[in-house]
C-alpha cells in the first residue's frame, strides 16, 4: 500500500463522527469609519498613509518622499509619467535594484491595514517583496471593514498567486525590538484616492 | 546544544541564571499582554474562537475527503503533491526533488515541521546546505541549536550574544548589538541567499480544500523572497493544515496574528495557488503520527492547533524554562500533548511540566482544551509505567488537587491558599517546581475568576 492510502485509510477509521461547517455570522464592524479605521491601523502596523484627491498629488508626494529614487517601477497609468513599465516575461531578478515598486490595489481591509495584491494585476509575483520602498494606490471606496467583508469579494477570484500585505516587511526577532524592512521593502505608503 | 535529559533537570540547567530567566519570563508576558490587548479591542473575539474551533472540529470530523479535495484542486492547478507517511519520508522526497534539479543549496522560511522531521540534518548529512531565512531561525541556526519557540525561534538570545555570533560569522564589528544594524547584516547575507538559489522550501499556515491552494503568514516577507526567486517551491504541511473554504481563512486570519504576538494581522499573508510560469511547485503532506494522534479521542483536539504560541507566551512553566528544557520542535504547551504521541517513553516527563492553572486553553484561539488534555496525558503515562519514580511521590504528596480538573476551579483557590498560608507545603523538594526557585506571588484571582467577572 502506497502511503497515500495509508494514510488515507488511517485517517478515515481514525475521524471522528462528522461535525458541520459552522456558519460565520456577519459582525457588525467595531468602528465607524472604514478608511479612519485603515488610516490608524496601517500607521499602527509601520505604514505611511496619505489621503489624496488627484493623481497629481500621488506624484508630488512620491517626489517628495523618495528624492534619491532612481529606478521607479509601476504599470499604473496614474504614475506612468515617473515610472517604468515592466512586462510579465522579465525576469525576477532583474528588480533587484528596484526603489519603488507601486501598484494598485482594488481591496484594502480597515480592521489590520492590509491590502490585496494579486498576480493578475503585479505580474511579477516578486516585486512587492524585492522592491527597498512598496507604494500602493487604493480607491477610498475599496476599503472592506473586516477581514470577512474582504473574503466575500475574492471568494471565488481566479489567480496563480495573491497576498494580503499589511505594512512594510519586519521583525522583531532580536530581543522583542521591531525593526522595519527585514528582507522586503523597508517603508510602505498607502495613497487613498478620494475622488 | 544538549538535548539530553528530562523537562526538570534542562529547566534546572536554564535556571542557574536567575536574572536570565526572569528577563525570559518578562519578555513572554510582555507579548502575552500585546495578545491581551488587541483580543479586547474585538468585541466578537469569544465568537471567533467557537466558529475557529468548530471549522476545526468539522475539518478533524471530515480530514480524508479534504485532503483528496486538496490533493485534487493542487493538481488540476499544476501543483505536484506528494505524501510522507513520516519524518524519513519527508525528507526522502524533499531530497528527491532536489536532486532531480541536481542542486544542493536551498533556502527555507520558517517551519516547524521541517524540525520535527529534522530534515536540515539529514539534508546536510546527503551534502544540502539549507540556509534559513527567518532572521530569529537563521539566529539558531549560526548557533547550531534548534528554535526555542514556534513563532519566536531565538527569544532566549541577547543582543549582545547575536553582536558575537555575527560578528563571528557575518562579519559585523565587534560590540555592536543594535538589533537595527544586525537585521540590517542579515538583510544583506541573505538577500544574495535570496538571489542564487534554485529551489526555496516553505512551511504552511492553511491548506484550502476547495481550491487547492495554500497560505503562509510571514512578518520578514523571506518566504515570498524565497519563492518567487526560486525555480522550484517546496511547501511542507501537516495533514492537520487543512481549511474547507477560503472565506474560512478571514476567521483564522484574524485570530492568528492578533494571539501570536499582539499585530493586527501578519505583514505577509500569501496565497499560493499555481505555480508561476516556468516555475515547478511541491506540496508534501506530512502524516508523521497525526493520523494515530487523531484516533485518540483523549488528544484529537491536539490536532486543531494554529501554531500561534500563545500558549507559550502565558505557560508559567514555558516562561521559566525556556523552549529547549522541552527537549521537542515544539515546545510548549501544545508540544507537551503532541510529542507523547510520536514516543510516549521519551517524552513521558512532557506533561508533567505545566501547573495545569488553565491560562493556556484560556487563550487558545482555537479552544483547545489544553490543559485537560495534559492531565488526561498524565493518567495514561502512569497507567502504562513511563512516569519517573520522583515525579510520582510528588503527585502523590501534593498534587493530587492540582492536576483534577474536575476539580480545578476550586483546585486554584486552594493552590493560592496554599501558596498565601502554608508556603512550605508547596514549597519543599517534593514539588519538582519548587526547586531553585520562588514560587510565583499567588495571584488574587486566577485569569479564570477575573475573566468570567470581566464578562458580567
Ligand atoms: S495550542 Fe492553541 S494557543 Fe497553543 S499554539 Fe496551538 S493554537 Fe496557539
Amino acid at each position: 500500500m502506497s502511503s497515500r492510502e495509508k494514510i488515507l485509510s488511517t485517517i478515515k477509521n481514525n475521524q471522528p463522527e462528522f461535525a458541520e461547517v459552522p456558519e460565520i455570522k456577519k459582525f457588525a464592524p467595531f468602528f465607524n469609519d472604514a478608511c479612519e479605521k485603515f488610516v490608524e491601523v496601517f500607521k499602527s502596523v509601520g505604514g505611511k498613509p496619505f489621503v489624496v484627491k488627484t493623481q497629481e498629488e500621488i506624484i508630488l508626494l512620491i517626489h517628495e518622499h523618495f528624492p534619491d529614487a532612481k529606478r521607479i517601477v509601476s504599470s499604473c497609468k496614474e504614475i506612468s509619467s515617473i515610472a517604468d513599465d515592466y512586462t510579465i516575461t522579465d525576469d525576477p531578478h532583474s528588480f533587484e535594484n528596484v526603489d519603488l515598486f507601486v501598484i494598485e490595489s482594488k481591496l484594502a481591509v480597515a480592521e489590520n491595514g492590509a491590502v490585496w495584491i494579486n498576480d493578475n494585476d503585479i505580474m511579477i509575483r516578486a516585486l512587492p517583496f524585492i522592491a527597498a520602498h512598496l507604494a500602493v494606490i487604493i480607491h477610498k471606496q475599496n476599503i472592506a471593514a473586516t477581514m470577512h467583508d474582504a473574503y466575500n469579494k475574492i471568494a471565488d477570484m481566479e489567480y496563480g498567486f495573491a497576498t494580503f500585505i499589511s505594512g512594510p516587511s519586519k521583525t522583531a526577532d532580536i530581543e522583542q525590538a521591531l525593526v522595519l524592512g527585514a528582507h522586503g521593502p523597508k517603508t510602505m505608503t498607502a495613497f487613498i484616492l478620494n475622488d | 546544544m544538549e538535548r539530553t535529559g528530562h523537562h526538570p533537570q534542562l529547566a534546572e540547567h536554564f535556571n542557574r541564571d536567575e536574572p536570565r530567566v526572569n528577563w525570559h519570563d518578562e519578555t513572554l508576558w510582555f507579548i502575552r499582554s500585546k495578545r491581551d490587548k488587541i483580543a479586547n479591542t474585538i468585541p466578537e473575539w469569544e465568537e471567533l474562537r467557537e466558529i475557529a474551533s468548530q471549522l476545526k472540529n468539522n475539518v478533524l470530523s471530515n480530514l480524508s475527503e479534504y485532503l483528496i479535495a486538496f490533493e485534487k484542486n493542487a493538481t488540476r492547478n499544476g501543483v505536484n503533491v506528494h505524501w510522507a507517511a513520516d519524518a524519513k519520508e519527508h525528507n526522502e522526497i524533499v531530497h528527491s526533488i532536489l536532486q532531480k534539479h541536481g542542486v544542493t543549496k536551498m533556502v527555507k522560511s520558517k517551519s516547524m515541521l521541517t524540525e520535527e522531521c529534522h530534515m536540515n540534518e539529514y539534508l546536510e548529512a546527503h551534502g544540502v546546505e539549507v540556509i534559513d531565512s527567518d532572521l530569529g531561525e537563521s539566529i539558531v541556526q549560526l548557533a547550531k541549536e534548534p528554535p526555542s519557540h514556534i513563532v519566536l525561534p531565538c527569544i532566549h538570545w541577547k543582543k549582545e550574544e547575536i553582536g558575537e555570533l555575527f560578528q563571528k560569522h557575518l562579519g559585523t564589528p565587534a560590540g555592536n548589538a543594535d538589533p537595527q544594524f544586525l537585521t540590517n547584516a542579515a538583510r544583506l547575507h541573505l538577500r544574495e541567499k535570496f538571489l542564487t538559489r534554485k529551489v526555496a522550501l516553505t512551511g504552511v499556515n492553511f491548506a484550502i480544500a476547495e481550491t487547492g491552494e495554500f497560505v503562509v503568514c510571514t512578518n520578514e516577507g523571506n518566504a515570498d523572497m524565497g519563492v518567487h526567486l526560486a525555480d522550484v517551491h517546496i511547501a511542507s504541511m501537516g495533514i492537520e493544515k487543512i481549511i474547507p473554504q477560503r472565506k474560512h481563512l478571514g476567521v483564522f486570519l484574524r485570530l492568528l496574528a492578533r494571539s501570536a504576538t499582539g499585530q493586527p494581522v501578519t505583514a505577509y499573508s500569501s496565497h499560493f495557488k499555481k505555480p508561476r510560469i516556468g516555475q515547478e511547485m511541491h506540496i508534501v503532506i506530512v502524516d508523521n503520527g497525526r493520523s494515530r494522534q487523531l484516533g485518540r479521542k483523549e488528544f484529537r483536539n491536539s490536532l486543531k492547533c494554529i501554531r500561534c504560541a500563545a500558549c507559550f507566551n502565558t505557560c508559567p512553566v514555558y516562561r521559566r524554562s525556556g523552549g529547549h528544557s522541552y527537549h521537542t520542535a515544539i515546545a510548549g504547551p501544545i508540544g507537551s500533548i503532541l510529542a507523547p504521541n510520536l514516543d510516549m517513553k521519551q517524552y513521558a516527563d512532557l506533561p508533567f511540566a505545566s501547573t495545569l492553572c488553565g491560562s493556556c486553553s484560556n487563550v487558545c484561539p482555537v479552544k483547545i482544551d489544553i490543559h485537560d488534555q495534559l492531565y488526561k496525558w498524565r493518567q495514561v503515562l502512569v497507567k502504562e509505567g513511563y512516569v519517573p519514580a520522583a515525579k510520582k511521590v510528588a503527585m502523590k504528596g501534593m498534587n493530587n488537587i492540582l492536576s483534577k480538573p474536575s476539580l480545578y476551579r476550586t483546585a486554584g483557590k486552594t493552590g493560592r491558599w496554599f501558596l498565601n498560608h502554608l508556603p512550605f507545603f508547596v514549597k519543599n523538594k517534593f514539588n519538582p517546581w519548587y526547586k531553585q526557585r520562588e514560587m510565583p506571588e499567588a495571584p488574587k484571582q486566577s485569569f479564570g475568576e477575573w475573566y468570567r467577572k470581566r464578562k458580567v
